[in-house]
């Protein structure tokens, strides 16, 4: 039976320069008793189409049926679990799961008797009165986990759940999930995965829509036929993750280390702590795996990813199977003399970071090439809070200036061409 | 103890919001200014009971007028947040509005809240009371918006998306979202605004308007009423029992909500700063208090939750907020329209009527309250900064002064004001120093605390090696501790300014021995006029005084401010 429908949605995110065109014409249908994943680059805009689902975002364009009618507003039917957990700090495990039974307004024994089994169920019991910040990240994903089902959605949102967990703790996580799943333990419907990794896809899924970016556009449809509990080493289940592969870079397997991703937004990061990230691992030579590469730099693991996935953004490096791998672009990184780096660094993060080019396009628009920092600002806070708007704009400011893109004034709070830039565009 | 009010809107380009406050501005003043004409009765001889046996009823009245007006402040907080962070075009006229309200001493809000108060409640001593706890909440609400404003519009994007997922009504959003989101900054600030609310307590229970004396029984009136007597024995007696007061509230209030209130703190990973109290472990433990909390409180938060559920399902969600939100919209947008063009007309005409010679007043007058403050914030700074320093670079010292000195600070310096008075009195230009010690008693300390906080933060390696290379004292104070308590050191110098220009009111017009001792400055006109009901004067030296102290903010310290951001913050 059909869950959930998307017909022909669009959606744009408006800048005064212009828009972005983030999906274009996205089709498809979820029916009970599926695992659909949505996989793509980022900039495919595979969340904001779990955020359209949800209801959180309206589409220009389109329309979605839940259970045969039109979506208007918040959908009743699903639930979502966050990629960095989004836990209210300030609430106990417990009250953290009870707070979605709070707005059915059950009462308090019911609600009580609810959140304990759904805290059982995802393997919390005992953590019941902890503040998430006693908490690790795989136990706080949990307690993501045990919020949403405890609501018993139709159908389960899942944005990266996994992402932002160590490899160990990942895996355990999903084994778990799946196992609820499988049993029937969970009156789940329908799941939705969003996710970056091929290979988590093909795991859990039983469709993978594979998404082009820049726009969003569905550009293939991959059915997943071999029963759980699926072996990653078998035969079939790599020539899965190849293919898909082959798809989605649209090259032949040797050149997949570039794997293309264009980021709306990039991590905290910054150049100071790639470069050092790079080196470091150009000299310990061959793959490391992240996890103990944190322990190596006695980083927490929270610390370390932006920067891992600041290179993996940039093309510099690539993430397999929990190893840190360099790319031929970060070898010649890594082995290059400070004003080469500079070189390489500005190429790939103008084509991998369409901010920037958001940025040089504004200021080459401008007569004098100068434009202030609350205008890139109030572009940003489009789709961020305002005091995540300043930090991605430090972070973007950071890379502009370590490649020489653009200059920035502290003084005037003013972001500008330099001389020589505004020359080259002239000529 | 920080107080950065600095909106995050940029002031730079001057837009046509800007022109609308300056209108609207305007109109507050004439309001203030207008009203207290209608009011006109035989003054009668004051009388008031100074037995010390009174004095823990009196506390008690004074304690219970900064609750109320406490409680006011943090109505008018949630209403004006709310709006200035959820309403984009609101939030452009009404953020810059604070920085101006802010900077309207307090008794220039007398004379419009007295009269319209007492048209409500005529001849009644209910009147004086709300007028009253008006004066104090005017005293103390402002930084408490701006904290509850900033928190609003911060909150990750993340849990707001959870909260719209979950679909918790406005209510759940409120009191699980955004109430703990703010809790930590509206704590600081209710803390100074409570401070702020005992330094004008005794301008708020003992005043003048149109030449008439009001008194409300309390522990600031008892002080006021000995100081005018000249009752050097009472004014102790007062004193004591208010830094009494205070102290108390401090230890049975403020620490334990400090230390409960951590677990608001927005952070996944637990960190080692720490606040303890030990009256909270009592709390905690009190049986009365889980008694009320299993009885009382948590059923009633039950049901208010049930309540809202209810609520919010019958009415339809969207349709509702959306409707609502655009009749509100259009009632306030038509409000401040109304009082723009009311104040344009009245700030006018009242203005016109000052002469030119009521100008030469007011500026010259502006201009020696000016130097009078920065005498006060210089002679703060040449005190504070070295031993400040001293202080927070040594541990041992720390720990055993920095009690001592919140305690100091908490002892409101008006009260201590006629003491002073008493010996400077007779000599000549009295008053003149009078006024700047106060000034300077009421705000060294915000000096003093910021200092600390910066000398405490200097990297204790790079003392360390100072002191081995032998580097000279001069050179290690410019190059190592002034850079590192920099920032600090503005975000004090902001406040102590401010504060300074706020207590001119009180310091520089004075009943004493029953007879008025003045000199001249703006914070004398702005209190002469307010109580012989010179509208146009009060207006006049209002506005001055607001434009001064927004001018010099802007001008002065939001540009130190960034540059102790960019430069020095490391």
């Amino acid at each position: 039976m059909e869950l959930l429908r998307l017909e022909n949605i669009s959606l744009s995110f408006k800048f005064p320069e212009g828009e972005i065109k983030v999906l274009d014409k996205v089709s498809f249908s979820v029916s009970e008793g599926e695992i659909i994943s949505l996989l793509g680059p980022s900039g495919s805009g595979k969340s904001t189409i779990l955020r359209i689902i949800a209801g959180l975002l309206r589409p220009q364009e389109g329309k979605v049926y839940y259970k045969g009618e039109e979506l208007n507003g918040i959908n009743h039917g699903v639930a979502m679990v966050f990629q960095n957990f989004a836990l209210f700090p300030w609430l106990t495990v417990l009250e953290n799961v009870e707070l979605g039974l709070k707005v059915l307004g059950l009462p308090q024994e019911i609600r009580r008797e609810k959140a304990l089994k759904a805290i059982d169920l995802i393997g919390l019991d005992g953590f019941e009165n902890a503040y998430p910040k006693e908490l690790s990240g795989g136990m706080k994903q949990r307690v993501g986990f045990a919020r949403a089902l405890v609501m018993e959605p139709d159908i389960l949102l899942l944005d990266e759940p996994f992402s932002a967990l160590d490899v160990l703790t990942a895996e355990n996580l999903r084994n778990d999930l799946i196992e609820l799943w499988m049993e029937k333990r969970i009156p789940t419907k329908a799941m939705i995965l969003v996710t970056h990794s091929i290979e988590e896809a093909v795991y859990i899924a039983d469709r993978v829509l594979l998404l082009s970016k820049d726009p969003g556009r569905i550009i293939k449809e991959v059915k997943i036929e071999i029963p759980h509990w699926r072996d990653k080493k078998s035969k079939e289940f790599l020539n899965l993750v190849d293919m898909i592969y082959g798809i989605l870079t649209g090259k032949p397997m040797e050149k997949l280390a570039f794997r293309e991703k264009k980021h709306l937004f990039i991590p905290q990061a910054g150049v100071g702590a790639i470069t050092g990230l790079i080196e470091l691992v150009n000299d310990l030579e061959g793959p490391v795996d992240i996890y103990k590469l944190g322990e190596e730099l006695l980083m927490d693991i929270e610390d370390l990813l932006p920067i891992v996935e600041a290179s993996e953004i940039l093309g510099l490096a690539e993430i397999k199977e929990g190893d840190f791998v360099l790319t031929n672009s970060g070898k010649k990184f890594a082995e290059a003399d400070v004003l080469e780096r500079k070189e390489i660094f500005k190429e790939l993060a103008i084509e991998k970071v369409p901010f920037l080019k958001q940025i040089i396009r504004v200021l080459q628009s401008k007569s004098n090439h100068k434009a202030p920092r609350d205008f890139f600002l109030d572009l940003l806070k489009q789709h961020l809070s305002a005091q995540e708007a300043e930090k991605q704009l430090d972070v973007l400011i950071d890379w502009g200036r370590y490649a020489e893109i653009f200059e920035y004034d502290d003084n005037k709070d003013e972001l500008y061409l330099s001389e020589i830039l505004s020359m080259e565009k002239k000529s | 103890m920080k107080r950065i009010n600095w909106s995050s809107i940029s002031y730079r380009k001057f837009s046509i919001g800007d022109i609308l406050i300056l209108l609207f501005i305007g109109s507050i003043i004439y309001a203030i200014s207008s009203l207290n004409t209608y009011y006109t009765r035989p003054s009668e001889p004051l009388s008031f009971d100074l037995s010390p046996s009174k004095l823990p009823l009196y506390s008690l009245y004074s304690l219970i007028r900064v609750f109320l007006a406490y409680i006011l402040s943090f109505i008018f907080t949630l209403v004006y947040g709310y709006t200035a962070a959820y309403n984009k075009k609101l939030e452009k006229i009404l953020i810059p509005l604070l920085d101006i309200l802010q900077s309207i001493p307090v008794l220039s809000f007398l004379p419009p809240v007295f009269m319209a108060v007492l048209a409500l409640f005529p001849g009644s001593q209910i009147g004086l009371e709300i007028t009253s706890i008006i004066l104090i909440f005017t005293g103390q609400v402002w930084n408490m918006v701006f904290s509850f404003y900033q928190s609003l519009i911060s909150i990750p994007k993340d849990l707001r998306e959870t909260a719209q997922i979950m679909r918790l009504n406005p209510w759940q959003r409120f009191w699980y979202l955004e109430l703990p989101y703010s809790a930590i900054g509206l704590l600081w600030n209710s803390m100074m605004s409570v401070a702020g609310g005992w330094f004008f307590l005794m301008a708020c229970e003992m005043f003048t308007i149109t030449n008439q004396d009001f008194i409300l029984p309390g522990i600031g009136s008892y002080l006021s009423f000995a100081s005018i007597k000249g009752d050097i024995p009472k004014i102790l007696l007062g004193l004591f029992s208010l830094i009494l007061m205070i102290i108390l509230i401090d230890q049975l209030i403020w620490r334990p909500l400090i230390a409960w209130s951590q677990k608001f703190k927005f952070e996944f990973t637990e960190s080692e700063e720490s606040y303890e109290s030990t009256i909270l472990l009592w709390y905690r433990r009190s049986q009365i208090l889980n008694f009320i909390r299993e009885k009382f409180s948590s059923p009633i938060r039950e049901k208010v939750n049930q309540y809202f559920v209810e609520k919010y399902k019958r009415a339809k969600f969207s349709s509702f907020s959306s409707n609502f939100g655009r009749i509100f919209n259009g009632f306030i947008i038509a409000l401040i329209i109304l009082l723009i063009l009311r104040g344009v007309f009245g700030l006018g005409s009242l203005i016109f009527q000052l002469s030119f010679e009521n100008w030469k007043i007011i500026i010259l007058s502006a201009l020696i309250t000016f130097l009078r403050v920065s005498i006060a914030v210089i002679i703060g700074l040449l005190w504070t900064l070295p031993i400040g320093v001293k202080i927070g670079t040594n541990p041992k010292l720390t720990k055993i002064i920095q009690p001592i000195v919140q305690i100091l600070a908490s002892i409101p310096a008006t009260a201590i004001f006629p003491i002073i008075l008493v010996f400077l009195i007779n000599i000549s230009g009295g008053l003149n120093i009078a006024s700047i010690l106060l000034m300077l008693l009421g705000t060294q300390w915000y000096l003093l605390f910021n200092i600390i906080a910066g000398a405490i933060s200097i990297p204790k390696d790079l003392l360390e090696v100072s002191n081995l290379m032998g580097i000279k004292k001069w050179e290690k104070w410019k190059n190592l501790i002034f850079p590192c308590i920099f920032p600090y050191l503005v975000t004090g110098g902001i406040t102590a300014m401010g504060g300074a220009f706020n207590a001119s009111i009180v310091s520089e017009y004075i009943v004493f021995s029953n007879r008025v001792i003045k000199t001249m400055g703006l914070g004398a006109l702005i209190t002469e006029a307010s109580s012989m009901g010179n509208n146009s004067l009060l207006a006049g030296s209002t506005l001055t005084m607001a434009v001064m102290v927004v001018l010099i903010n802007r001008l002065f310290w939001k540009r130190l401010f960034k540059l102790s951001e960019e430069k020095f913050s490391h």
